[in-house]
Order: C-alpha cells, then sequence, then structure tokens
C-alpha cells in the first residue's frame, strides 16, 4: 500500500506519503491563497523523499473540507485528477476529522469540537466523542453560536477556536490538519471515508437582478 | 510529433482539447452558462464549481474522442489567465496533476493566444504577420501578431471600459431580450435597419494616441437613452432597429480599425476571433471591407472562436514545436495576465 494524502482546507497545504504501517514523508507549506503554487511541487517534494514513483502511489486520501473554496477545490480536483490518470483509488476525508486526527496525536484529550476559519467571522465546526467519532456536524456558525452548543467544559481545537479565543475554550493543540494525520487514520480505518466531492455547506452568493437594471 | 492536451476554464466553459502537429485528434466541451442566464452574468462561484463537476467526464470525453488514453499525452497546456480565479484554479490544478501522473512537461498560457491559435486548427500556419482583433466577452484588443511562439505579441490597443460583448450583453437586458446578448441582439438585428438611428462610434480620430483602442460605455448610454425615450411596451419593429444600429455601430469600430491597424503594421492579414467572431454582422461587414481593402480575413467557425480547450491544445503545440521552455510546477493563475506572449512564466 502507497498513500498519497493532502489538504488545501486550510491556509496551509499538507501533503504526506504513508506505506500503510507509517509515514514516508511529508510536505507542509503556508500557502493562504497559494494552493495551487505549493500542491503539485508539495507532492512531487514526499515522493522524492520518500524514492517512490507517482505509478506506485495505490490509494489517494484527499481532504473535501469544509474550508475555503479555491484553495479546496485545488485539493479536489487534484485528487480526482490523479485518481482517473493514475488508475488508482481516491477517497475523501471530513477536513475536520483531519483536524481531529492530529489533534489526537498531540494528546488533546477527548471528547473535543474542531473548528476550522471559514472566513466571513464564521467557523467550520464538528463535534467528537470520547472514541474519536464525529457526531456532529460539520457545520457553519457564528463563533458564538457555537459557543452557545458547547457542553460543560468542551474544548474547541483548530484555527477557529485560536482565532475567536474570546468567544471559544481554545485547546492547546494543532491549528490545522496534518496529511500525516489524515493517511494514518484511514490507513487504520479510524476515520469514515467520504466521495471526492466538495463540502462547501454554504451556496454561491448570487443575486438576480431587479427587473430591469439601467446600463451605467 | 509530440501530442498536446489543453485544458480551458477562464470563464463559464469547461474545455478540453487534444493537438498534434496543428491538427485537433479530438475535444470536449461543457457549459455552465445556462446556470447563470438567471443573474445576467457569470458568478464566479458558480462556474468554478461547475468546472470541478465536469473535469473528470470532459477529460475522457476528450481522449476517447480522439481515441487516445492519458498515458499518449507528451504535454499539458492550460489557460493560466486571464480570467475568472477561482475558475483558472480548477483548471491550472488538473493539468498539473496530469503532468504529475504522467511526467508530461506544462505550458501556462495565455487565454488570449488561445483564441489567435484556434484558427490554425481551421486554417493552417498562420502567416508571418498578422493583424488579430480578439473581440469577446471580456476581452477587445488589436494585436499584432508575428510568431505566436517565439515573438512578443504586440499590443495595438485594447478597449478603454467596456468589452464589445460586454456592450452587446447590455444592450440586450435594455432591450429585454436574455443573456447572453452576443447571440440575441445578433438574432432581433435581422429584421432591423442598421441605419435606423445613427449611434456614435466612439474614437474614431486616426489621430493621436487613441487610434487603435475602443470605447463600448458611451455608445452604451447612448442606446440606453435612446431606449428610455422611447414609448412602451417595445415593438419588435422597434426592438429589431435598435438591435441592427447598435450592432452597426459595434461593427463600424471594430472593422474600421481593424484595417486600419493591418496597413500601420503592413500586416496582409486580418484575424478575427472570440466569442464575438460568431456575430453574424461583423463576419458580413469584415468580408466585404477586407475584400475591398486587399487584405485576407480569417475567422474560424464558431465552435473555435467562443472558449474551448483545443485552442489552447493549439497554442502548447506550438511552443512545444518551437522548443520553448516549460512552465515550472509552481506556476499559479494570474486572472489579469496581460497579453505580452503566448506562454505565461
Amino acid at each position: 500500500m502507497l498513500l498519497l494524502a493532502f489538504d488545501t482546507a486550510t491556509p496551509h497545504v499538507t501533503v504526506a506519503l504513508h506505506d500503510g504501517t507509517r509515514t514516508l514523508a511529508t510536505y507542509d507549506g503556508e500557502g493562504s491563497m497559494r494552493h495551487g503554487e505549493l500542491l503539485a511541487p508539495g507532492i512531487t517534494h514526499v515522493l522524492a523523499r520518500a524514492g517512490a514513483d507517482v505509478g506506485e502511489v495505490t490509494d489517494l486520501v484527499v481532504g473535501v473540507g469544509p474550508g475555503p473554496y479555491t484553495g479546496l477545490r485545488v485539493g479536489v480536483v487534484t485528487g480526482r485528477t490523479l485518481a482517473a490518470a493514475l488508475g488508482v483509488r481516491a477517497s475523501g476525508v471530513c477536513s475536520l476529522d483531519g483536524l481531529a486526527a492530529s489533534a489526537r496525536e498531540d494528546g488533546v484529550a477527548l471528547p473535543f469540537v474542531a473548528a476550522s476559519d471559514a472566513r466571513r467571522k464564521e467557523v467550520y465546526w464538528a463535534r467528537y466523542d470520547s472514541a474519536g467519532r464525529r457526531v456532529r456536524g460539520p457545520y457553519v456558525d457564528l463563533p458564538a453560536a457555537l459557543a452557545d452548543q458547547l457542553v460543560g467544559g468542551e474544548q474547541v481545537v483548530g484555527r477557529g477556536a485560536r482565532l475567536y479565543a474570546d468567544v471559544l475554550p481554545a485547546a492547546d493543540g494543532p491549528l490545522d490538519p496534518r496529511a500525516a494525520s489524515m493517511a494514518a487514520a484511514v490507513a487504520d480505518g479510524l476515520v469514515e471515508t467520504l466521495p471526492l466531492e466538495p463540502l462547501y455547506l454554504r451556496r454561491p452568493d448570487a443575486a438576480e437582478p431587479a427587473e430591469r437594471t439601467r446600463a451605467t | 510529433m509530440s501530442t498536446v492536451l489543453g485544458i480551458e476554464t477562464s470563464c463559464d466553459e469547461t474545455g478540453i482539447g487534444i493537438v498534434s502537429d496543428g491538427e485537433l485528434l479530438g475535444q470536449a466541451l461543457a457549459s455552465s452558462m445556462a446556470e447563470h442566464a438567471r443573474f445576467g452574468g457569470v458568478v464566479p462561484e458558480i462556474a468554478a464549481r461547475a468546472h470541478l463537476e465536469a473535469l473528470p467526464s470532459v477529460l475522457r470525453a476528450a481522449l476517447d474522442d480522439a481515441g487516445l488514453t492519458v498515458s499518449d499525452i507528451d504535454a499539458v497546456a492550460v489557460t493560466a489567465g486571464p480570467g475568472l480565479a477561482s475558475a483558472l484554479h480548477v483548471g491550472v490544478a488538473a493539468a498539473k496533476a496530469l503532468c504529475l501522473a504522467t511526467g508530461a512537461p506544462l505550458y501556462a498560457v495565455h487565454h488570449a493566444a488561445g483564441h489567435v491559435a484556434a484558427d490554425l486548427l481551421e486554417h493552417g500556419p498562420l502567416p508571418a504577420r498578422c493583424v488579430v482583433l480578439i473581440v469577446s466577452g471580456g476581452h477587445t484588443s488589436l494585436v499584432q501578431v508575428d510568431d505566436l511562439a517565439r515573438d512578443p505579441i504586440v499590443h495595438l490597443g485594447d478597449t478603454l471600459d467596456d468589452a464589445a460583448g460586454e456592450a452587446f450583453d447590455k444592450v440586450a437586458r435594455l432591450l429585454e431580450l436574455p443573456y447572453p446578448g452576443g447571440p440575441s441582439v445578433d438574432a432581433a438585428a435581422r429584421e432591423g435597419d442598421p441605419d435606423a438611428i445613427r449611434f456614435p462610434r466612439a474614437l474614431s480620430n486616426r489621430q493621436g494616441g487613441q487610434r487603435f483602442a475602443f470605447s463600448f460605455s458611451g455608445l452604451k448610454t447612448a442606446v440606453a437613452r435612446h431606449v428610455d425615450s422611447l414609448t412602451r411596451p417595445l415593438t419588435a419593429r422597434i426592438v429589431a432597429d435598435v438591435a441592427a444600429s447598435f450592432q452597426e455601430a459595434v461593427v463600424d469600430s471594430l472593422v474600421s480599425k481593424s484595417l486600419d491597424a493591418c496597413g500601420h503594421v503592413g500586416a496582409r492579414t486580418l484575424l478575427i476571433v472570440g466569442g464575438v467572431a460568431a456575430n453574424r454582422r461583423l463576419s458580413e461587414v469584415a468580408a466585404d471591407r477586407c475584400a475591398r481593402a486587399g487584405v485576407e480575413l480569417r475567422v474560424p467557425r464558431p465552435a473555435l472562436c467562443t472558449d474551448n480547450g483545443a485552442m489552447i491544445a493549439a497554442v502548447g503545440d506550438l511552443l512545444v514545436r518551437a522548443g520553448r521552455p516549460a512552465s515550472p510546477l509552481e506556476v499559479g493563475a494570474d486572472p489579469s495576465a496581460p497579453l505580452t506572449r503566448a506562454a505565461l512564466a
């Protein structure tokens, strides 16, 4: 098994190559607005580091969000195109599940809520129970609305919590998901795999024009 | 001989074409135009979502059309700009993924260079020098093209405000004709008198710095004022006359300046490309006036004039054959890329 995992649903671009038992190589780049520039070189980098050829990849694991759309689509279209061209299996993983997997690796105690930046002063979030299963979400809400739904002493992990630490009890933990944790969680059967479809959660912003628009 | 696959996602068409040695081997296209119609214009987020959904099936269809598999592809060309940022990113990422999977080199190209190259798929190699009128919903430019793969593209003039296609969309809205305005105004104008109303031809003075520049916002305002002065409801006859007179003013500006440019740079060929090149009146007037001026007119068929992947593959094919360097995998989408060369980065 040679599993190539990546996620572009946060300001981070994260890539990992995993052989089913251990991580062979990782790449992490700060990529806000630069996902399209960083992802392909990041994939080349992990393959080179592991001395692997792309043709040896057997599985793709791709973060399907929720996350800012332009970056998210870079990951999903890369996954779909690689899957089509290489003829390999491709699965989606909720990016918040990836964040939760990284948080557990870092020793954040379950149960917790994972939250990422949804922009427009909102957060994407999901709740994980004491066994690490996602039991609610993903949703998009104002931080205050999420705070109202927290149950006694529950901590919130991730960039979404850190950004709104004034309203949310931010846990000490990772800001963003790491592809290496996603790959390990998939290899160990710890996360639900999804179709390679972006989790947008919001509809496109577009308003139909009024009756007749005056030319200006 | 190389086989080049081209990907186009700069606006609302998801296009993939495959070209080898100037010959179109296969292509496929999906459009999200119908999803934008009720908004009166292209909504970037809707377009980007549609590109993502369409790409795998368009890729398969283009390869099937050519009777090829991914492993037959020797190079990948992609529109890296200009265009809608969110839409461009989808195509660029898909192109890079194909390059990763196949080891093929990547060529990031300028969208408008694709419009120019589209014509060689139909009419053969481009002449040593030509003037190109690039006219679409997003562009109205006059450029001098020598060797498209090797030489810089010389800008002669651009629109100072609206693109010609944009003016058609706005006038269609004024006349309550459906979006997109190009075909609907063209159809309405067929029954109208092009000389019914004398709308202004902006910047028609051949002296000074605006000799090859275009402006359509004043024309659109003149049409708006005229329409506002009319009694409602507008009869079909009136709509036809306004549409025909507006179209005549646009066509007159486009053709006059194009032929003036041909004389100015010593080009014996005028190439008209882009979505508005499909306009029936533009082809008629251009054919007539080019014939009188002794200038060869080349206009690709409508399917090659609108956005498609074949034209991007055609640019890639030229770059490969000219031995031009490939783009690095780090290359990004450039939504406002200026047209200075066919290859971006």
